[in-house]
């Protein structure tokens, strides 16, 4: 049922990408599918009950792994959140630059390149 | 219990990013975005994922600004919606789409709280789990993870980061003066 929620939200970026106009709210509908995407991973790994992958002193190592979540869908959600800054500060520049040139923000009347 | 919460926490999300892609003002619009992300990081707390939370909270502090940035504009501050029958029909068309794949690959999912690494015991997470301690000395195994046992994807990451910077940067610059007309005139002065 959280999958299912959760994919709702990648959905709801995937119609503002399809019908949105202005670049600044295609921008916005990829953010959303991309949080979408890192909630569905890291749902995957989540342990009912489980506790942090984070080992304290004095705990019991074999019941700990036995109730910790997965590690690994955290650490590569975590590289793809940084990556994820680093493409929207690519997109955010273009479009900035498109506005400049073309004095909009609708990518329906960015036309030049058209034949 | 937490599993309600982070059901209408997801609900939340899904609400504001409807309203982030519907709303007209394109300011309203970034403030919604803005609390997708937050509510996302509290999402992450749930799931037992204290680093993820920490690093939502301040990549997305930086994508506001970037956000902002990009929407503020003194003239340009609202967006008038044209429909067209025809690209909304699309629009549709492929969401239903996408929906029947993804009902197709949920039927293959895990049980939410029971993850993958139970099902196979060579998992690597499982390696991870056990010996993350002993063989690297860092307590939290997400960062074991990161820094030692996959050092080169997170050297991956910080390249594509720096090329994106670049790019972002070149694409940015404003371009040098010509000076070939008059090539030497500020030196003499």
């Amino acid at each position: 049922m959280i999958y299912f929620l959760c994919f709702g939200l990648i959905l709801v970026g995937l119609y503002g990408v399809l019908v949105r106009r202005n670049t600044v709210k295609i921008i916005i509908s990829l953010l959303v599918i991309e949080y979408g995407i890192h909630l569905l991973l890291v749902l995957q790994g989540y342990r009912r009950g489980g506790v942090p992958p984070i080992v304290e002193p004095g705990t019991d190592q074999q019941t700990w792994i036995g109730q910790s979540v997965d590690p690994l869908p955290q650490a590569l959600v975590l590289t793809s959140i940084v990556i994820g800054l680093g493409v929207l500060a690519l997109l955010v520049s273009l479009s900035i630059r498109l506005f400049e040139r073309y004095g909009t923000m609708d990518i329906s009347k960015m036309r030049r390149l058209k034949g | 219990m937490p599993e309600i919460v982070i059901m209408v926490l997801v609900i939340l999300m899904i609400i504001g990013a409807l309203l982030a892609i519907e709303t007209s003002n394109l300011l309203h619009s970034v403030i919604s975005v803005g609390a997708v992300g937050f509510l996302l990081s509290i999402v992450f707390l749930f799931l037992s994922a204290p680093d993820l939370a920490i690093t939502q909270i301040a990549v997305e502090v930086i994508t506001l600004v970037l956000l902002l940035r990009a929407a503020v504009r003194s003239e340009n501050d609202s967006v008038p919606h044209r429909r067209k029958i025809i690209d909304t029909l699309v629009a549709v068309l492929m969401i239903l789409a996408m929906a029947g794949l993804g009902a197709r690959m949920f039927a293959d999912f895990p049980q939410f709280g029971e993850p993958v690494m139970d099902r196979f015991a060579d998992a690597p997470s499982n390696t991870y789990l056990q010996d993350g301690l002993e063989k690297t000395g860092a307590a939290n195994i997400v960062t074991a993870v990161l820094l030692d046992f996959r050092a080169y994807d997170t050297l991956g990451e910080v390249t594509v980061l720096f090329c994106a910077v670049v790019g972002a940067l070149s694409i940015l610059r404003r371009p040098a003066r010509k000076r070939l007309d008059r090539p030497d005139k500020e030196k003499d002065k």
